[in-house]
């Protein structure tokens, strides 16, 4: 019923077929509904690139909660992303291993070059930099990641190389 | 010198394939206690091994099992726990790239001796082949019949899935790790009820790090005793040992517990970089006393690490080397904790950024002498007891440590930096 409810009120859901398979798979696997929405927003959030207002809406309808509690739920998590990002995402390791290894070199050279702070998104929407807890290869500090690409023992000469990777 | 847990993964670190595994020993560890345990006796046996969570806690795997109803109904849960975010651990990520058979196979076998019929990995996201090789391995072993109803024919179920998170360091807590698979935001649950009680779902639940269950094949394939010769002291196996920093090659290795600080510096990982002395370490992660120059000989098992003051933790060690700054390694510490703090309770949300912000009132010359009243305050007031969880009381861990052993630093930071900012 209360999906019904939502669902008026936000006209009709923009979840696309695809979407709504990969949220009934999760589904199926809990005992209710609302325990999916993790996977609900990480599934949509892969074919979007983020979770907008509308987004919000649609999902939370199809899941039976309120979109102000799947809103707590998703601004709690670093990588549900509630405003756009650009086509690649760099995750900049700024822990422990990676600060005695000079991560802060690295970090200043990509702000220099692709002229954003952490946050921002470059103007052709290529790139949003974020800084990242620990990634895990701490013996192969500094590291990062570009989407689902990890790069390891980085230095500041090959940032060119690597970013050219991505279009 | 064996190394059960690592002997088999291949020089490329690629994942063995179920054939592979199987020719070296993989899955007879289940068939023996299909055919021939009693859930009862597959607990009696890892208590006996005198086998110790891995993931930093360091309580016996065993007694934990037998704290689950055995008369419960289903389900009941058994939970992976391979969210490895604590800063300077990097030992679970090379289990599950590279031997994804072993960690299902010592899930299969420890969900058996509880009796679970569910059971999940919860695996930390920025770990993308990890993902892809447990999803393949998992769907290997449903092929092969290791996985789903009535394994190996003796009757017992299990379905497993694989969970990736969406960050937060908070899921690394085994209660909140519940509620993040609930669907919830990732923050602690009062204890009791303990998970073992009511746990996912309200259901018998059991969470154990990667490392420890893929201790459990072994134990059940070579037995207790042989577990516990594995290592130089009390504590039992082998352990992943980890070194970052600057020492000449930082890595990680599986040796017997109860190697020293010195072996893993010096040997291990080839001393300090030419021109640096070291300082101090963080023998098992970021929420980790400090151990100094005194503690080299200190043995790197439970009991003789939290003798010198410290935790063994993950046994993944951070370097700290004489020309890096104490006051900007600690405030690197405290601004992560303050990052992943869920600000569920009051000492911890306001507590570390207030330590974050004193910090780095020191580090640029805003210091005063009272500052260090403050943080020897914010030890106690954030310390055990007086938090929700272990979050906060870890912070305070470096923090304490570094206050004891290296409080001139801070000082001299105070004096100096003031003195710099008055020339100018």
């Amino acid at each position: 019923m209360e999906s019904e409810i939502w669902n008026m009120k936000t006209n009709e859901s923009m979840l696309t077929a695809e979407e709504k398979h990969k949220i009934d798979e999760a589904i199926s696997i809990v005992p209710y509904k609302k325990a999916a929405c993790i996977e609900a927003l990480k599934a949509v959030q892969s074919h979007r690139r983020w979770i907008s207002d509308d987004s919000l809406k649609d999902i939370a309808a199809y899941m039976e909660m309120s979109s102000e509690e799947l809103d707590s739920v998703a601004t709690f998590y670093n990588m549900i992303y509630r405003k756009p990002v650009g086509r690649h995402i760099i995750l900049l390791c700024d822990s422990i291993s990676c600060w005695v290894m000079g991560y802060e070199n690295i970090r200043t050279a990509v702000m220099q070059r692709l002229k954003i702070k952490y946050g921002q998104t470059t103007l052709d929407d290529r790139f949003t930099l974020l800084p990242n807890p620990c990634l895990g290869t701490c013996d192969h500090a500094p590291a990062l990641m570009i989407d689902n690409d990890l790069y390891r023992d980085v230095r500041v000469d090959q940032l060119e190389e690597i970013l050219d990777r991505y279009a | 010198m064996d190394r059960p847990l690592t002997e088999h993964i291949r020089e490329d670190k690629r994942p063995l394939a179920l054939k592979d595994y199987e020719k070296v020993g993989g899955y007879e560890a289940l068939r023996k206690v299909l055919k021939g345990m009693t859930p009862q006796a597959v607990q009696a046996l890892v208590k006996e091994s005198n086998l110790r969570g891995r993931g930093g806690a360091g309580f016996s795997t065993g007694l934990k099992w037998s704290f689950v109803p055995m008369d419960a109904p289903k389900p009941k849960y058994l939970i992976v726990n391979a969210d490895e975010m604590e800063p300077g651990t990097f030992k679970d990520r090379l289990l599950l790239e590279s031997t994804p058979h072993q960690l299902i196979e010592g899930m299969i076998v420890s969900a058996f001796a509880i009796q679970a019929d569910q059971s999940f990995v919860f695996l930390r996201w920025a770990y993308k082949e990890a993902a892809k090789n447990i999803e393949h391995a998992i769907h290997e072993a449903y092929e092969a019949g290791y996985l789903g109803k009535n394994i190996l024919g003796s009757g017992f179920d299990l379905d497993m899935h694989l969970h990736t998170g969406v960050g937060r360091y908070m899921c690394g807590e085994e209660t909140a790790l519940l509620n993040s698979l609930e669907g919830k935001r990732a923050t602690p649950r009062a204890k009791p009820p303990f998970p073992q009680v009511s746990g996912l779902f309200g259901r018998p639940t059991i969470v154990n790090n990667v490392e420890t269950l893929c201790c459990i094949p072994h134990i059940v394939n070579k037995g207790a005793t042989w577990f516990q010769k594995l290592s130089l002291t009390s504590d039992a196996g082998t352990k992943l040992y980890g070194v970052s920093g600057k020492v000449k090659k930082p890595g990680l290795w599986e040796l017997p517990m109860g190697v020293t600080v010195r072996e893993l510096i010096e040997e291990h990982a080839g001393g300090m970089q030419d021109g640096l002395k070291f300082r101090g370490a963080l023998p098992g992660g970021a929420s980790t006393d400090f151990l100094t120059a005194d503690h080299l000989d200190v043995k790197m098992d439970y009991p003789s690490v939290a003798a010198a003051g410290s935790r063994l933790g993950t046994g993944t060690m951070i370097v700290l080397d004489d020309k890096t700054s104490v006051v900007g390694f600690v405030k690197n510490l405290i601004h992560f904790f303050a990052q992943e703090s869920c600000g569920f309770c009051t000492p911890c949300r306001e507590g570390l950024p207030w330590i974050e912000k004193v910090l780095n009132a020191i580090e640029e010359g805003e210091g005063h002498k009272e500052d260090m009243k403050m943080l020897d305050l914010h030890t106690k007031l954030l310390g055990p007891g007086n938090t929700f969880c272990a979050l906060a009381p870890g912070a305070m861990e470096p923090l304490q440590s570094a206050l004891n052993y290296f409080r001139a630093d801070f000082e001299q930071y105070i004096k100096e930096q003031k003195a710099a900012m008055a020339m100018v």
